[in-house]
């Protein structure tokens, strides 16, 4: 989605009601993150609103973007929050070798979650990290990638095939359009 | 998933703290694919030098290696490293540009005659050497015990302005704290105003 820099466009504060909105919509995609909302998103702080390309609305407190959303589609927290909570975003991991084309801005493919250093829920060796209770994910959900030996998330985006679906085909599309560790969102300065 | 209501958090698992690099600004795990992994290992290793010792280990190198090259194809091997070296001739070609655009750059330090025997010095193309205006423009009025401040001039940069004259100190503390700056790059000059043209300013 960032793959170049990204051009703010005009700034405008958001209302609060509109932020209780998105306060309560971030909560009921991420129900995980309740306990650190406050901390995410303090009720009394102005949330301001930046319009960039490719009709992603942007939002962000004191200059740091914190969340974003393209279209009407889910909305997504900026990258270094998931790195902050992982434990509050189902998760899945490529493998080492596709690092560096998710680092570069590529597609996302299946086979980096289908091979050996790949993981997918109900993989036998998914763990509790992986493994989502034994559901596989649906398309459309929103899923932090981590690495094969990485500590932290490199990407997070939204599902375009099921894991299910994954597994049996071993080929396709898995991710476009993500948000990764150091793409125009992550460099994005807006102070 | 029921209890979705904001519980105050004393019991949660404090949020993750994460180191980002000062270089390529990732978390410096992944250093290795911004292409300024030199500079990157360097400034982890001033930085949080335990960091530095896991992840540049001998052992932690050869293991990554290994299994890098396991689970790709010929093909892909091939790619990722012509994409590595893009990257790192990119980085390069950046950092020589750089240097280059530094070598050729001036600082100037300029002693202006306000009136009668009143001075200011005026610093200008600090910010050639990635120096922070505003911050060098407090530190002179600290260590100089003057006003001091960034101000516009009329070719639309900025430059430092401070009260009286400083410029052999501001010569002296720019060689002790700034060796970036090459000596022979400092131009020390003089603006003698003449009557009229001091209305001016
Ligand atoms: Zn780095």
């Amino acid at each position: 989605m960032f793959k170049k820099d990204v051009s703010p466009g005009a700034k405008s504060k958001v209302k609060s009601s509109a932020q209780r909105a998105i306060r309560a919509k971030v909560l009921e995609t991420y129900p995980l993150l309740a306990p650190y909302i406050d901390d995410i998103l303090p009720k009394k702080e102005q949330l301001d609103l930046v319009k960039v390309p490719d009709r992603v609305s942007v939002y962000s407190l004191n200059g740091q973007p914190l969340l974003w959303q393209h279209m009407d589609d889910k909305i997504i927290p900026h990258l270094k929050i998931v790195q902050q909570y992982p434990w509050c975003f189902q998760r899945v991991r490529i493998d080492r070798g596709g690092v560096r084309f998710v680092l570069s801005g590529a597609t996302l493919m299946v086979p980096g979650l289908t091979s050996a250093g790949g993981r997918l829920p109900g993989d036998e060796d998914a763990g509790p990290e992986y493994g989502n209770d034994g559901k596989e994910l649906e398309a459309g959900e929103v899923v932090a990638v981590h690495a094969e030996g990485k500590e932290h998330a490199c990407m997070i985006g939204i599902l375009k095939m099921g894991t299910k679906e994954m597994k049996e085909k071993k080929k396709g599309v898995a991710i476009e359009n993500g948000h990764y560790a150091g793409d125009g969102l992550w460099k994005l300065d807006l102070s | 998933m029921a209890d979705t209501e904001t519980a105050p958090a004393a019991d949660a698992r404090p949020a993750k703290s994460v180191v980002y690099c000062g270089q390529c600004s990732l978390p410096p795990e992944y250093c290795e694919y911004g292409g300024t992994t030199q500079r990157c290992a360097d400034w982890l290793l001033k930085h949080h030098p335990d960091l530095h010792a896991k992840l540049y280990s001998e052992e932690a190198q050869a293991a990554a290696l290994t299994q890098n090259l396991s689970s790709l194809s010929v093909d892909a091997q091939k790619r990722a490293e012509k994409d590595a070296q893009k990257k790192a001739a990119k980085a390069s070609a950046a950092e020589s540009r750089e240097a280059e655009k530094r070598a050729s750059s001036k600082v100037t330090i300029k002693r202006v005659e306000r009136n009668k025997r009143k001075y200011v010095t005026e610093v200008s193309g600090l910010e050639h050497f990635g120096l922070d205006l505003k911050k060098i423009a407090k530190e002179f009025g600290k260590k100089f015990a003057t006003g001091s401040s960034v101000t516009k001039t009329p070719s639309g940069g900025e430059e430092i302005t401070v009260q009286g004259d400083v410029s052999d100190d501001i010569f002296d503390w720019l060689g002790e704290h700034h060796e970036e700056i090459p000596e022979e790059n400092i131009e020390l000059v003089e603006d003698k105003k003449k009557k009229g043209a001091a209305a001016a300013v």
